[in-house]
Parts: C-alpha cells; structure tokens; sequence
C-alpha cells in the first residue's frame, strides 16, 4: 500500500499571495490618502467637492499621471528617464506648428505625430543606454539639455497661439463624456491597458526580473536589452502624448512647455510605490501617485493655505512616502523570510 | 543612489575588478583626464580664434567668477557620487542658506552671526540627507529630490517675495573686484584651494580609498570594517555645509538675495561632475577630472556667449559633451558587447 | 600608501602648469574710466556704428522678443547694430555673462531687462565703468546710483496698476471679491504694479482683494493655481492678470468653462495677438497692454542717445525717438531713478483687437 502524500505548498503560494496583498494595500493605501486630503479639504471648503472641483482634480493629474506610465515601466528596470518634461515640450510645439501651418490637419495625425516624436527620442534612449552601455541617468540627463536646446531652436522666441489651433482638438482637453473629463478618460485607458499588459505578459514579468537581478535575469535567458529598450520607447511614446495632450489642454505652447516635469513625475511615481531601485511597483500605483500630488497642490490653494508653503510641504510629504515605502518593502521581506522558515520546517 | 541604480556591467571587466589594486581604475581614468587636457586647450583656442578678448585677464576673471560657486558645489558632490550616491539638493541649500543668511541679516543679526547661522542650516540639512540615506536606508536619488523641494520650500517661506540687499560693501566686492594682484575671482580662489584638500582627501588618505572601495563593493567595505553608514552621513553634512557656504558666496557676490536664488543648477553640478570622468556607479573619478570639467565647461560658455551664440544651442552642446564623456569610456566594451551578441547569434 | 607612477604624474604635471600659467598670465588690472552720468546733452543727434547690447529676461520669452526686434529696427535706423544676448533660465546668473560679453566686445549700451532687482547691479556698474551707457526696460533695476541707468518705462507704474483695477471694477460693478493671478513672486514690475492695484483698491470700498497666487509664467502652474484658486474662493467676481501668461491661461480655462463667466470676470495684461480669440467669443471683454515694439523702439533710441551724448539722464532734457518723436526724461522718484515714460496703456476690446498684429 502506497501512500501518497501531498506535495507541500509550493513556496511560492504563500509568500506571493501576502506580497500581492501588501502590495495592493499599497495602492489601496494612496486611494485613501486621496480621499482622506479630499474629505479634510472638503470639510473645510464644501465647494471642492463640485463637480467642476473634481474634474480639476482630475486633469491636473492627467499628464503626470501619463508620464507616470512610462516612467514606472523605465524605473522598473533600475533605470531612469530624465528627458521626459523636454520631450513633452518638443512634441507639443512641433504639432502646434504644424497645426498653425496647415490648419486643417486631422486631430488624430496630430497626435500620431506627437507620438512619434516621442517615441524616437525614447528610442535613442534606449538605444544608447542599451548597446552603448550607458547609464541611462547620464544619457537622460544629457537629452534633456539636448531636445531642450533644439526645442529652443525650433522655437526661436514665437509663441503658438490659440487661435492657431483648431478647436476639435482643444476640444480633448475640456470637454467630458458624462462628466468625466475626456483627458482624464484618455491616460485611464493607458493606464488600464498598461496596467492588464504588466499582470499578463510574459515580457512584462521580465522587466521587474531585470530590475530586481540583471545578472540573474541574464543568466535566465531574459533578451534584457531588448526589453529595456522597450521600456524607454514607451516612455517616449508616452512623453509625446503627453505633449499633444498638452497642447490641447493649454492651447498654447511656447519654448517652456513641460520644463520640470521629470521630477514631480518621479515623484509622483516613488509616492505611487515604485521603487527607485526597480523590481517593484505598478501604473496603477504610479497614476494614482499623481492624482494624490495634484490633490494635495490643489487642497492647499483650496483651504487658502499661502502658496509660499506648496514647496516645503510637497517635499516633506515625498520624504514620508519613500520612508513609508522603505517599511513596507522591510515587511514584505520580513514575511517572506517568516513564511519560508515556515516551509523549512515543514 | 547605489550600484542598483543602472545595469552595471559585469564584473569579469578589467576596470572593476579589486584585487588588480587601484591600479587599473587610475590608467582608465588618467587617460580620460589627459582627454580633458587637451579639450580645455582646444576650447581657448576655439575661443580666442572666435572672439577679439578671450585670452585677456578679465575674462579669465569673469569665467572663475560665474563659475566659483557651481564649482564649489561639485567638490563634495564628487565625493559622495565615488561613494554611489547622489545628492540633488545642492542647488536647494545653496538657496536655503542665501535665504536664511539675507532674512537674519535683515531682521538686524550682525553678517558673520548670519553666515554662521546659514552654516548651520547647511549642516542640517546635511545632516536630514546622511540619516535618511544611511541609517534609514533610503535611496538618495529620490530622498534628495525630497530635500530639493523641501529646502527650496523654506526658502520661500522664508523670503517671498522680497528681495534682500545691503549687504556689508566690504563683503561684497568679492562680485566685482578679483584678488588684489591677480585676476582671480575669490571664490575660484576658494575653489582651488578646496580641490586641493579634496584632492589630497581622495587621492592620499585611508578615507580616500575607503571612499573608492565604498563605491567600487559596498558590502566588501563594509565586512573590511569600514564604517560605511557614518562615512556616509557625514558625507552629506560636510555637502550641506559646503553648499550653504557657497550660497553665502553667491548671495555676496550679487549683493543680494531672492527665494529663487541658484534654481536649477542642480543638474548643471551633476552634469560637470560627470563630465569630469566621475563614474556614476562609484568608486572612479579624480578631482583634477573635475577642476578640468569646471575649467571646459566654463571656457566654453564664455566663448559660446562672447560669440553671440544662442543659449539653446549652449544647452545642445553641454548635453553632447556630457554624452560623449559616458560613451567614449564606456565604447570598448560596447564594442565587445555587440561582437559577444553576434558571436552568439551564429 | 599607493604612489604615482609616472605616467600619471606627468599629467598631472602639465595640468598644473597649464593652471599655473593661466593664473599668472591673468595676473594684471582691469581697465576702470568713470564718467559723470547726469552731465548735460553734449551732442545733437546719435552717432553713427554704435553697438548696443539687448539683455532680454530670457531669449524666448514672445514679448521680449517683440521688444528686441523694436530696438534692431531703431539701431538700423540710426546705422548701428544690436547684440541680443541672454539665458534660457529668468535668472540673474543667466544675464551676467551677457553683460560681461557686453564689456568685452567694448558695446556702447547696454539695454537690460533685469531678472532681478539687485544681482545684476555689481556687474553693470562694472559696465558703466568702463564707459557703457546702462538703459533698463520692462523690468527696472535698483542700483541707486551704482550704476547710474535710465528706465525706459512702458507705462506709468501707477497707471498701469491702477488702471487694471479700473477696468475690473466698470464690469463688475465695483463689487465683489477679487483675485490676482502674478507671474514669479520676485519679478519687479509685477509687485511693483499690484502695490499701485492695492492702494488704488481703497477707492471702491466693496471690492476686496482676497489673495493673490503665482504662476511663474508657466502656464501649468498658472493653471493649477487657478484651479485652486476657483476652488477656494467660489464667490470670486473678478481676476486680474498682469501677465500675459497668466492672463491667456486664465482665458483658455474660462473660454471652454463658460459657466463660472456667468459670475466671474477677467482682464489684466495680455498680447492682442494671444487673446483675440478670447475677445471674439466674449471670454475677456477688455484688458491692456502697450506695444513691446515701440518699447524696444524708444529704448534703443535711447540707448543710442545717451551712448552719443545727445541724450542725458538730466530730469527735464529730451531726446529724439525716431518716430516715435521726441521724450523727455522725468525726475528720480523714490523708488526710481531717471526714466521715460513709453505713454499710457492701450484698451485692447472687440472694437480695435483686430488692428493690432503683435
């Protein structure tokens, strides 16, 4: 008589189902806090909670929210993009232009357009990053002098103005679909569809195995500079989405448009739970970072709080969240180690 | 921000490897200084063939002068990027400390109490930098992006939107008149003779080397005994203070001081620091590297201004310098990367 | 203890003697020649081939560039040239090198629109030093007499504030609670006019400012503190913009949120050219500005003038502006030294926004 023993639980099945609830609280953790600063401001001002209020919300955020995507994919894989403000900043002007010249031009070719400006900076990115082993804060650092400086160029001292742009397309930037405003409608789709695209694909789980173990990922088999690249063309394409989106929204563009973005969409992204050192986070998380900084800017004008104090408070508020970040990763370890000194026993 | 940050390459590579002594990281980067060398002398020849007064004495003065306090800046930034950190709040605590010194003094404090107390300032935010990073374990890059806000927060809480002047015209003659004798700005002079004790430090002391084993193998280091964490914290104070002193200099030398002061030359540090042949992994790089950047950099700017050339253009060029100055290094084992890929393709 | 082998040490050798070269090769003294400033006019008309150097806030900034573009075409008149010569940041360490590319190509003027009141003040006396003549436009410095300047101003300070409150005030009623939109929080011409909007406020009783937000001339941050500042004070009836920036921005919000129009009213500064669309849909009713171009115009006339001698900074003396005519130099007041005044502000409404192409 033979008896047949059940395996024991494999390894993974508890520690990943507590990691995922950990890291679900984490993004469960920022819709709370949104809607807590909301609540708090709310109760201070009863006209922030207006529909008009919330659909403010709500676009302020949008084009951080874009950036986001991109840029947790590209931090995900322990890199980083700097250029994206400039790149926002050149795509938004060469499609205003070319909207002022030829003014009947198709909404979506314009977008396509941005799209592709975006996309083939995101590419040299990666390109240089990847094949000439660069480290990519220094090679996004360096094309954001460099697509600022030919930003500058192009632009040379002119302004596009608004009458220059045809109202279907500023149209994207106000009008809204039961309420909801089509640009915020816009970056959720991205964001759903990045975020369905980093639970189910295989190309996807590889970047988070490059961004936790690059050797390990390597020895693995994982094409890692393919992926990387990946990463920064999306980054790319995004940033030049951003930038047509941008150009709907203001309806105007000039040489400073998206100057300093890069770092509140890092910020934005770390408060959203990315980790700097890559390996973890999602666009969910990294979105909802986004809205949670625009709220907690818009909150502070709203309860007549002095606009001298937004800096200080942002900053100490993203201190607060990469050290809520840093004990939250600590216990994700400590029960990982807990559950599979468990399963040793076994 | 620590070896985590970017994919570093492998360490079967000669330029990594230990036990081969400093000596093969000093041959790599000696030949990249020798590079610098004869960059800065083809910059003064570009410059002096473009514009009628380049080589004259007062433009050697007004170079040292625009460029004193970015290069003080960079001194210990050096340092702490050799150990594979960052720290992105330079510029913020330039401008705190200018803040605090222009607000005490205007209140009726005596000037050397008021620069003490900016010193002060600059030693704590120094200090909030080391904790978070080595104690509580945060990465700097996003910590620092914090503290950069954060302390240009307070200084505009501080000052908005006033402007203070009337400093003491003993003082501030550093911003119009060389040393007597020489045509040397008197912060360059305070630069100079930094670099040479930073350059003592690095290159011919315990703590130097520790620095470059810190960077090169951090948990190496640390089994060595090597008290990483507080090598590190103070670090950071020692960049506070340094910053907060060249705010003191830069508010002296415009005989004034705003909120605003030094925004945005974060990434101008950054960039002349890695232009230098600072390794942003850690663990190389030479302070003559950096003096020479500083000397490159600023020539060019003065010749780029002299010569009516456009700023945007300017920003073009330091982008490409600071690429080429990543790529140039790194192309061998680019090179050897691509032919692995083929051979393995075959 | 690690040594050095040679070859490094040979290195480092040659780049301590390039070093040491450079510094002993720059040992020697700076040229210095004071003139007397406020001397009388001693020429009749502007010399020919003069050199003026135009220090805009940034070089990409669309109204500064108007107004540069105004003082080429008054150098050409007059058979000289103009250098325009900027940062890319609005910061006075951008300006410096400018100023000092001025000294070093031995300009005749300099016409500067200063970033920051004070900074700048150390390197245009060294300007003035050396026998520049110092104009300011758009944006005055405050040097006192170190250097000596003249203000080419586009308005009466006074007027412009007080006129913007005005013209709020005839829409709304002069009731209500209103709001400021400003550019940075340190540029001078802005506080200096919303200083003139608070004491003229004191004339209409029932109009209350309740805060004014910063922009920084970027049209996301205007933008979001517009938002909150909706959001804060939902009984707003008035904005005032004195930015062309902040005021377009506010515009394009209330063009495609018609509703809060119902209540709220905007004016300010803004270029005809960005607004006329606003104006044509009934988004902005009125606001003002004056000409960039004629104000480059008359500052490069003025430049040239004084850089001849046959303009001076003497209260009361005039000098000749091409065809703008001729100006007269106004008194120091308290808080400025010799200026012109370009004249007063144009009404820009559905009437006359179509004539004006800048």
């Amino acid at each position: 008589m033979s008896v047949i023993t059940a395996p024991a639980p494999a390894p993974t099945d508890r520690p990943a189902s507590r990691m995922e609830s950990l890291l679900r609280a984490r993004e469960l953790g920022i819709a709370l806090a949104i809607l807590v600063v909301f609540g708090l401001t709310t109760l201070n001002n009863h006209a922030f909670a207006q529909v008009a209020s919330i659909q403010q919300l709500l676009n302020g955020a949008a084009l951080i929210a874009l950036l986001g995507v991109g840029e947790t994919l590209v931090i995900i894989t322990r890199n980083v993009d700097l250029s994206v403000g400039s790149v926002v900043g050149l795509s938004a002007y060469i499609v205003g232009d070319l909207f002022k010249h030829h003014h009947g031009m198709p909404v979506l070719l314009g977008i396509v357009i941005a799209i592709a400006v975006g996309a083939t900076i995101g590419a040299v990115n990666g390109l240089v990053t990847t094949v000439a082993r660069v480290p990519s804060l220094v090679v996004t650092l360096a094309m954001l002098y460099i697509v600022r400086g030919v930003d500058g160029v192009i632009v040379h001292g002119t302004t596009i103005d608004p009458a220059s742009i045809p109202t279907a397309f500023t149209a994207v930037g106000y009008q809204t679909l039961f309420g909801i405003p089509w640009l915020a409608l816009i970056v959720a789709v991205v964001v759903a569809a990045a975020g369905y695209a980093m639970r189910s694909f295989r190309s996807s789980r590889d970047l988070y195995a490059i961004g936790s173990n690059p050797d390990a990922a390597a020895l693995a088999g994982i094409p890692s500079g393919r992926r990387v690249f990946t990463a920064f063309l999306i980054s790319g394409a995004l940033a030049g989405l951003a930038g047509a989106l941008f150009l709907a929204l203001h309806a105007q563009i000039d040489v400073s448009g998206g100057s300093g973005y890069e770092l509140t969409v890092i910020a934005a992204v770390v408060v959203g739970g990315v980790a700097i050192f890559g390996g973890s986070g999602t666009v969910l998380g990294a979105a909802l970072g986004a809205v949670l900084l625009n709220t907690i800017n818009q909150a502070l004008v709203a309860s007549r709080v002095s606009s001298f104090w937004n800096g200080a408070i942002a900053g100490a508020l993203l201190l607060a969240a990469i050290a809520f970040d840093r004990w939250l990763s600590l216990r994700v370890t400590r029960s990982l180690r807990s559950a599979e000194g468990a399963h040793r026993d076994l | 921000m620590t070896s985590d940050m970017a994919t570093r390459p492998p360490v079967t590579n000669s330029h990594t490897v230990v036990e081969s002594g400093q000596r093969a990281p000093w041959r790599g980067l000696l030949r990249w200084e020798s590079v610098l060398v004869l960059v800065l002398i083809a910059v003064l020849i570009f410059g002096s063939s473009q514009t009628p007064n380049f080589l004259n004495p007062t433009n050697f003065f007004y170079t040292g002068l625009n460029m004193g306090e970015i290069a003080i800046m960079a001194l210990p930034l050096t340092l702490i990027i050799m150990t594979g950190e960052i720290d992105l709040s330079v510029a913020s605590m330039l401008g705190l400390s200018g803040a605090v010194m222009g607000e005490l003094f205007s209140n009726g404090w005596p000037i050397w109490l008021a620069m003490a107390a900016a010193l002060v300032v600059g030693a704590l935010g120094g200090a909030l930098n080391g904790v978070l990073v080595a104690k509580v374990g945060l990465p700097s890059i996003a910590v620092t992006i914090g503290t950069l806000t954060l302390y240009r927060g307070i200084a505009l809480i501080l000052l908005a939107p006033r402007t203070i002047t009337g400093f003491p015209l003993s003082l501030t003659k550093i911003g119009v008149v060389p040393i007597p004798g020489t045509q040397l700005a008197y912060s360059a002079a305070i630069f100079l003779a930094m670099a040479v004790i930073a350059g003592v430090v690095l290159h011919a002391t315990p703590l130097g080397r520790a620095l470059v084993a810190i960077g090169l193998q951090p948990e190496a280091a640390q089994f060595a005994g090597i008290r990483v964490n507080r090598i590190k914290i103070w670090l950071y104070v020692v960049s506070g203070v340094v910053c907060a002193f060249a705010g003191i200099l830069l508010t002296l030398k415009n005989s004034s001081v705003s909120y605003d002061a030094g925004t945005g030359l974060e990434l101008t540090v950054v960039a002349i620091v890695l232009f230098g042949g600072v390794s942003i992994f850690g663990g190389r790089g030479t302070i003559i590297g950096v003096v020479l950047s500083v000397a490159i950099v600023g020539a060019l700017q003065q010749a780029l201004t002299q010569m009516n050339v456009q700023p945007e253009v300017q920003n073009i060029v330091i982008g490409v310098l600071l690429l080429i100055s990543v790529v140039i290094p790194n192309s061998g084992e680019a090179i050897r990367h691509i032919r692995d890929r083929a051979r393995r393709r075959v | 203890m690690h040594t050095l082998s040679s070859v490094p040490r040979k290195v480092t050798l040659a780049v301590a003697v390039t070093l040491v070269g450079m510094v002993l090769a720059a040992c020697g003294s700076g040229t210095s020649a004071t003139t007397n400033p406020t001397a009388a006019a001693t020429a009749t008309s502007a010399k020919k081939g003069l050199t003026v150097y135009f220090i805009p806030k940034d070089t990409q900034n669309p109204y500064e560039v108007i107004a540069d573009q105004g003082g080429q075409r008054a150098l050409q008149e007059l058979g000289g040239k103009v250098v325009i010569s900027s940062g890319t940041a609005d910061t006075a360490a951008a300006q410096i090198p400018s100023i000092q590319a001025a000294i070093q190509a031995h300009a005749d003027a300099i016409v500067i629109a200063g970033n920051d009141p004070s900074a700048l003040c150390p390197s245009l006396n060294q300007a003035a030093q050396a026998g520049i003549k110092i104009v300011a436009f758009d944006s005055d410095i405050s040097c006192g007499s170190s250097p000596s300047h003249l203000f080419i101003n586009q308005a009466n300070t006074e007027k412009i504030g007080t006129s913007q409150v005005d013209l709020l005030a005839k829409e709304i009623g002069s009731k209500g609670e209103i709001a400021i939109l400003s550019a940075a929080a340190s540029a001078t011409n802005q506080n200096a006019w919303i200083g003139y909007m608070k004491q003229q406020l004191k004339k209409y009783p029932n109009m209350k400012l309740v805060t004014t937000v910063y922009g920084n001339d970027d049209p996301a941050t205007s933008l979001t503190v517009l938002q909150g500042l909706l959001s804060a004070y939902p009984t707003l009836r008035g904005i005032i913009s004195p930015t062309t920036v902040g005021i377009s921005t506010a515009a394009q919000y209330l063009s495609t949120h018609k509703s809060l129009l119902s209540h709220l009213t905007l004016t300010g500064l803004g270029l005809p050219s960005q607004m006329k669309s606003y104006v044509h849909d009934g988004t902005v009713k009125e606001f003002e500005l004056w000409n960039p171009d004629n104000l480059g115009y008359l500052a490069g006339h003025a430049a040239a003038g004084l850089a001849s001698g046959s303009a001076s900074l003497q209260a009361g003396s005039k000098f000749d502006a091409g065809k703008l005519g001729s100006y007269t130099v106004l008194a120091p007041s308290a808080t400025t030294g010799p200026s012109v005044v370009l004249g007063p502000p144009t009404v820009f409404n559905l009437a006359n926004i179509d004539k004006f192409n800048f």
